[in-house]
């Protein structure tokens, strides 16, 4: 062939590989403009900003209330936390505490978002790397809890269930003993995928070693949630700050060593049986019994009570149960008072039957939908931070004393990652660039906000 | 705010830093001070190096228009042995908006200065990088300023001709 040529004598470039915002296994838009050398990345530029929609600003031209359907769209895959987040941001800015089944349903359903989310992120990130099956045994699995959600709150994403003082409506009847079936079976397709990945040799080449970040960097970065204990640092908090209440139940922090895509694989597939441990000790523990129902077993539809009450026979009907519509099931006043703070007129909305049974709850009712008038905080700052399903989900309030936030800030979890990718993906090749960022979990919402 | 006396991170802060510190105390069970802006790098570098505050939970800006000072900065910082949580505020005037930079403490500081410059103007003394992270590079304006109005078209951009 003539001359010996090795490859340090060919002059050589890097290449610059655009992963492009659209892209069909980037989570969301993202950019990350590599700098390859043959397969080989030495370095990354990550671009975000694809999917800002000004939740920040949004927030400060409507109401406190109103702005629980902004915060279901951060983090779209577990939307219960973050409303969760925001009423006890706002609750914090009150100093006040909503009643104690209240705190149990919001455990409740953010356990729930986030075996969802855990559920969604193994189950793309496995797919990513070709286990197809195990995709969809996790949304077979999904789909069970997205059943219970739907039955909840009305909604499988965007559910806008938690109110400031309270949610929206009560547990429906029969939903404990469908969430303990449900559970079991959950448990039944995690142990499933288990056996197949956790000890499967393709996954572990795939997955161990890759997007490595060690202790001291991760730390540096900021990064909270399951990156942060796959590095062995076992800060929750749910643990750490406990809220509502965690502090009464049993469950453990699972914490891994390594600080690559494997680990943080292990942390999530522990965290959701820790969850499951949770919901049961939480279903367990609820307070608040059966509802009250008619003297004479009958069911009243609304219009027919408020008939009764205005010829004044109210007798048997302070305990009945109306027959409303389905989406204001469970938000007659029995449960109201069980799961709203509806002490403080400021704060929830009365129930259907004050609202349109008296003069009163009409009026308290018409001052708390005002625009600008009703729920109105002192004024003040406070920051309120929750486990989401990423990390340290917080939200930093200021109120002005009217009835829009003068600031809302959100501490997405899945940014600080995302700062530190470029550092993560250093060394490795092309084809890991999809399992490190997968293992990170980003949603776009919570990232750009 | 109410006064803490048995906050040690606030006592220290006192001690070293006593003339930079404006108001110190706990606002609804969270330790705070507010700080002026010239010894912003000093009494963070004290809190990673000497209290060990090692994890940098937050950097964000508010504007309180019309009071004055306008802005404000807030850094929210953790201790991971201590489980102990620290607030810092820092108020800037709008003619003098700019903050040392804190890259070289914590390393994240860089998006979230990023996104506070993006977002509010306030200029990072030092940043490596100070441009837009959320919003594109030709925008117009800082969009989370109150006198930034919602509906605000900006300029069209298209491909370069």
């Amino acid at each position: 062939m003539g001359s010996k040529t090795t490859t340090k004598d060919r002059h050589t470039e890097t290449a610059f590989i655009n992963v492009g915002p659209s892209h069909p296994a980037m989570h969301g838009v993202i950019r990350i403009v590599t700098e390859l050398e043959g397969e080989k990345v030495l370095g990354a530029d990550v671009e975000i900003g694809y999917l800002h929609r000004c939740f920040e600003k949004d927030c400060e031209h409507v109401g406190w209330n109103q702005a629980f359907p902004y915060t279901d769209r951060l983090n779209y895959v577990s939307p219960l936390i973050n409303n969760v987040g925001w009423a006890m941001a706002v609750e914090k800015l009150f100093g006040a505490t909503v009643p104690e089944r209240c705190q149990y349903i919001r455990v409740i359903v953010s356990e729930l978002s986030r075996l969802v989310d855990h559920l969604t992120c193994i189950g793309a990130a496995a797919m990513e790397v070709g286990a197809m099956t195990v995709f969809l045994y996790f949304m077979k699995a999904r789909e069970f809890l997205y059943d219970l959600i739907e039955w909840l709150t009305g909604g499988r994403i965007t559910i806008s269930y938690v109110r400031v003082g309270g949610v929206k409506a009560d547990l429906p009847e029969g939903f404990e003993d469908k969430l303990r079936r449900v559970l079991a079976e959950v448990l039944v397709v995690i142990k499933e995928v288990d056996k197949l990945l956790t000890r499967n040799r393709i996954f572990i080449d795939r997955m161990k070693g890759i997007g490595r970040l060690d202790r001291e960097r991760t730390i540096a970065y900021g990064i909270t949630g399951p990156l942060l204990r796959a590095v062995g640092v076992p800060y929750d908090v749910r643990k750490d700050i406990p809220y509502l209440v965690y502090d009464r139940l049993d469950f453990e922090i699972p914490v891994a060593d390594d600080g690559d895509s494997y680990s943080r694989y292990l942390v999530r597939m522990e965290e959701m049986r820790q969850s499951v441990r949770i919901l049961q000790q939480a279903l367990e523990q609820i307070p608040g019994g059966a509802i009250a129902v008619d003297a004479y077993g009958n069911e009243l539809t609304g219009a027919d009570m408020v008939e009764l009450a205005k010829r004044g026979q109210v007798k048997d009907y302070v305990d009945a149960k109306a027959k409303v519509d389905l989406t204001l099931d469970y938000t007659d006043s029995r449960n109201a008072s069980r799961v709203n703070l509806v002490g403080d007129r400021t704060l929830t909305l009365p129930s259907k039957e004050e609202t349109f049974g008296n003069i009163e709850g009409l009026m308290a009712h018409f001052m708390q939908v005002m625009d600008n008038w009703g729920v109105r905080p002192p004024v003040g700052e406070a920051y309120h931070a929750v486990e989401g399903a990423n990390g340290e989900l917080g939200f930093y309030l200021v109120s002005d004393g009217s009835g829009r936030p003068m600031r809302a800030r959100c501490r997405g979890p899945c940014f600080f990652p995302m700062a530190a990718l470029h550092e993560m993906l250093v060394g490795d090749m092309v084809a890991d660039i999809v399992p490190a960022f997968g293992s990170i979990n980003m949603i776009a919402g919570e990232l750009d906000r | 705010m109410e006064q803490a006396t048995d906050n040690k991170t606030l006592g220290a802060l006192k001690e070293k830093f006593g003339e930079s510190i404006i108001e110190s105390g706990l606002d609804k069970g969270d330790a705070l001070a507010v700080i002026a802006p010239a010894a912003v790098h000093e009494v963070i570098r004290h809190l990673r190096d000497e209290l060990g505050f090692d994890m940098l939970v937050d950097l964000f800006g508010v504007d309180y228009q019309p009071r004055r000072p306008r802005f404000e900065v807030v850094y929210h910082l953790h201790c991971l042995q201590r489980n102990e949580r620290f607030r810092l505020r820092v108020q800037i005037e709008e003619k003098k908006c700019e903050l040392a930079t804190i890259t070289d403490l914590y390393p994240v500081a860089d998006w979230l200065e990023r996104e506070t410059w993006d977002m509010f103007g306030v200029v990072f003394k030092g940043h490596p990088n100070l441009k837009r992270l959320l919003m594109y590079e030709p925008f117009e304006g800082h969009p989370l300023r109150r006198d930034y109005p919602i509906n605000k078209r900006q300029p069209l951009i298209g491909p370069p001709s």
